[in-house]
């Protein structure tokens, strides 16, 4: 509130200075495109794969398909994935020359030493039971687990390590039970399983070490992002330690926290909120750091610099529509953030004037009446617009004439209701003196 | 034919005092039978008889006489026989038989529908209603009828006469069913939408066992007078409504439904084409000039929600947004609508622009103070009346008997398990 309240003439300049030519010699990021190994760089394991193919399902740009495909069909190489090897190399179709096509002895080599494990693995597990070691047991369920992960079964790899639950002893196995849970569902995309998870590791008695805490965090706010809970997931994200560090590549990279965690900031915390939980907020600023586009689009939506602020959004949704988490809520969270800045822009003033908003927000007039007539609409601000002048009126609502009104309705409901209710029980009435008066 | 004449000698006799009458009725329930034998020739003995003292008896006698075809045949001096006869009966002495009395009220009625006069009704109907109430507040079975003939004849301010009165008292389900329908179409004939909706959501949450054709009438037009009203129409209906209307109405009704989804939408397009697809059914149902109202409740809404946005627009915008053709005619409707109080605005002709204010109501005119006070005096009385009834209710052997059982099995199970276990 505070920039607000300062006086009026530095305002007016600061609108001004908004929508006249950018002043401040900060560089604008361009819209030049993803840097796809930098990129895949910040993940490790199996969301590697899949947020490359992600990347080559959604860029709709040749070069960076191929390029996100031959990385993926490296990675996968290194792993035993046959059959996400089988699909890539379905969808690189020989375009990337010799090199990349089906492996068809990798692929047999690896299935035929795949099922000797899984053999050997169930020998050792069977043995393990009849004896009744439970660490034993657990051990065995748990490399079942990991077998399953590696090869891409991702639905018997958390059956195994759900299994393991009933011989865990200590809460670190409970942690690292409930992680590997995590990590499948999350992999599966199922975030109902994440939350539960989620609270039953920090259910356990002990301590939990800083890092465990933060990939709780980070996964309770994968899980309630998925929900369209931003609010949450903010605060989840806003949580979340520093000691993540790349930790947990296999899930999430700390860059991601940082986008994450400031988009949905923007589109649901309030002013004092946004204040003293994300830009006071000493941890999540080392994040920031790390993106300093969305640190300087979160400084500018809070001072008021709403035109750069939007401009640096429109920049990041080219890459922002590539992530795999973020993709399907890129449109919400931007809308939810424009009407945000609309309402803080409008709310201190008494009357706006629409042609400066409009050149604040970089947009048209027209668009802009359109866009603020839904706001209105919806009773997000109280305003009224001249459309002959073009200029926003702030209405202030008579309290004493709203009650009376209110009072009048509510007072004529009563009276429709109540007499509504006295005929249907007289209706009830006499039904039941007529059953009564047919049994005689 | 003497018992006839005895009979007649009776009545003339014990026409007096109460006992007398009640002595009169015994004997003319007797006689009941052998007057229907000899209705033909009834007629000559009403003219020994009149109808204002000796009410009782001309009433069996008329009743026996409409009951012959012969009477059919000189419809006039029926009709005005029986109009007189219920402009000068005693009200005390036909409320003893009023089985009788609506029997000859709804022959009468039928004579007047048949003969397609029914102004003709109107007049003797209304007498008759209030004759038979023992007080406003009783629904008779002739209110149906009334209202019926109001429609027909489109005199619904006289049918607003009675709907004014509120109903509690009823004696059967269908002449209620009726009277809230009819009373809800007279109240769309006079634009009383908020009266009609009332009337008309009467009928459709009313308890019923099986789903009827009035109340399916009835919510069609519900939906529309809803939409007219409230500018949207839940097909939810309130927990109190009969399982059967919850489930079924709307099923009968799809066309309104898909309406009344169109209309949310808010686009003047959507609804007309809704509408056309749906247009013979909505034709069938005689439901076709609700349905263009409805539309044009849509152009008024439109406009109200612009002035909630608003402090000044042109006319051409109103007329883009609102799907108009023409600023002339967005002009006609804003017109319309202050001139109806819907809208605070003024309209600037010069610039075509259209300046909305905001309600001037300040609630601090007398006028205002007494309405309000007389809203307060209503509900006082209504509360009285509520916990009277509530009262009552707590009272009527029937109620406790039932309630008393349910209560008993509750305790049985409650207390007596842990004896019981004691005595094994």
């Amino acid at each position: 509130m505070e920039a607000e309240e300062e006086g009026a003439g530095t305002m007016i300049e600061d609108i001004y200075s908004n929508g006249g030519v950018e002043k401040r010699t900060k560089p604008i990021i361009s819209s030049e495109q993803m840097d796809v190994e930098a990129y895949a760089s910040l993940y490790s394991g199996r969301t590697k794969i899949t947020r490359l193919l992600f990347i080559a399902d959604q860029c709709g740009n040749q070069s960076m398909q191929l390029e996100a495909l031959r990385m993926a069909y490296d990675e996968i190489k290194k792993g035993e994935n046959t059959q996400l090897f089988r699909e890539v190399v379905q969808k690189i179709d020989g375009r990337l020359g010799p090199a990349y096509r089906m492996d068809q002895a990798w692929a047999d080599n690896v299935d035929r030493r795949a099922e000797q494990r899984k053999e050997k693995l169930e020998n050792e597990l069977n043995s393990y039971r009849t004896n009744l070691i439970k660490e034993s047991i657990r051990m065995g369920y748990n490399d079942f687990g990991d077998f399953y992960y590696a090869h891409g079964a991702l639905g018997d790899a958390f059956k195994n390590y759900v299994r393991t639950r009933d011989y865990c002893t200590t809460s670190k196995h409970i942690i690292q039970m409930c992680l590997n849970a995590i990590l499948v569902s999350i992999e599966m995309g199922q975030f109902t399983h994440v939350n539960s998870y989620v609270s039953k590791a920090e259910q356990t008695p002990d301590a939990l070490d800083p890092v465990t805490v933060a990939k709780l965090r980070c996964a309770a706010g994968l899980a309630h992002l998925d929900g369209k809970k931003y609010k949450l997931a903010a605060r989840k994200f806003l949580e979340t330690g520093p000691e993540l560090g790349n930790n947990y590549t296999e899930v999430i990279a700390p860059q991601d926290v940082a986008t994450y965690g400031g988009l949905c900031a923007l589109a649901s915390f309030d002013r004092t909120e946004l204040k003293n939980k994300v830009i006071d907020n000493l941890n999540f600023r080392n994040f920031l750091e790390l993106v300093p586009e969305v640190r300087e689009l979160i400084h500018d939506f809070y001072s008021s610099h709403y035109a750069s602020c939007l401009e640096y959004l429109e920049n990041l949704k080219a890459n922002l529509l590539l992530d795999i988490h973020l993709y399907d809520h890129v449109e919400t969270l931007y809308n939810q953030i424009r009407h945000k800045a609309l309402i803080q822009y409008t709310h201190p003033f008494v009357s706006v004037d629409l042609r400066m908003m409009a050149s604040a927000f970089k947009t048209s007039v027209a668009g802009l009446e359109k866009e603020l007539e839904a706001l209105i609409t919806d009773n997000q601000i109280q305003a009224r617009i001249d459309s002959h002048n073009k200029i926003l009126y702030a209405r202030h609502a008579d309290q004493r004439n709203a009650t009376f009104q209110r009072v009048l309705q509510t007072g004529s409901e009563f009276d429709r209701d109540v007499r509504a209710m006295l005929l249907r029980a007289n209706l009830l009435k006499h039904e039941y003196n007529l059953r009564a008066a047919r049994k005689m | 034919m003497e018992s006839i004449e005895a009979l007649i000698a009776h009545i003339q006799g014990l026409s007096a005092s109460v006992e007398d009458i009640s002595h009169l009725h015994n004997l003319l329930k007797l006689a009941e039978e052998s007057l229907q034998s000899v209705a033909p020739r009834l007629s000559s003995f009403l003219g020994q008889l009149d109808p204002a003292k000796h009410s009782l008896g001309y009433l069996y006698i008329l009743e026996a006489y409409t009951s012959a075809p012969i009477a059919r045949e000189h419809p006039s001096e029926f009709l005005v026989s029986i109009s007189t006869f219920i402009s000068s009966c005693l009200a005390e002495q036909i409320r003893l038989a009023p089985d009788k009395f609506v029997s000859v009220c709804k022959r009468f009625k039928d004579q007047v529908l048949l003969l397609q006069e029914p102004l003709r009704g109107i007049a003797p109907m209304r007498t008759a209603v209030q004759k038979l109430q023992s007080s406003p507040e009783h629904l008779t079975a002739l209110h149906p009828d009334f209202l019926l003939l109001c429609l027909l004849e489109k005199s619904y301010k006289t049918g607003l006469g009675i709907l004014k009165e509120d109903i509690f008292e009823i004696d059967q389900p269908r002449d209620f069913f009726l009277y809230c329908y009819y009373g809800g179409m007279i109240c769309i004939g006079q634009k009383q939408f908020r009266k009609a909706m009332e009337l008309l959501h009467n009928v459709v949450t009313a308890p019923m066992p099986t789903t009827n054709a009035i109340a399916i009438e009835a919510y069609k037009k519900y939906c529309l007078v809803s939409l007219i009203l409230n500018g949207q129409f839940s097909t939810t209906l309130p927990k109190y409504t009969s399982s059967v209307a919850q489930r079924s109405l709307k099923n009968f009704c799809q066309p309104y439904v898909d309406l009344a989804y169109s209309y949310s939408s808010g686009k003047i397009s959507e609804l007309e084409s809704c509408i056309e697809i749906n247009k013979e059914k909505f034709e069938s149902d005689n439901n076709l000039g609700l349905v263009k109202q409805v539309v044009s409740s849509l152009y008024k809404r439109n406009i109200q929600r612009l002035t909630q946005t608003y402090l000044t627009l042109s006319l051409q915008d109103i007329a883009n947004t609102v799907q108009l053709n023409t600023p002339k005619e967005a002009e006609m409707h804003v017109l319309r609508m202050i001139q109806d109080g819907e809208i605070f605005a003024t309209i600037n002709q010069k610039d075509g622009m259209v300046s909305f204010h905001e309600d001037p109501e300040q609630y601090k005119t007398c006028e205002m103070i007494e309405h309000i006070d007389s809203s307060i005096q209503r509900i006082m009385t209504l509360s009285k009346k509520l916990s009277a009834v509530d009262e009552l209710i707590s009272c009527d052997p029937a109620y406790l008997a039932k309630a008393g059982r349910e209560r008993q099995r509750f305790d049985f199970d409650d207390f007596d398990t842990v004896p019981q276990k004691f005595n094994l």
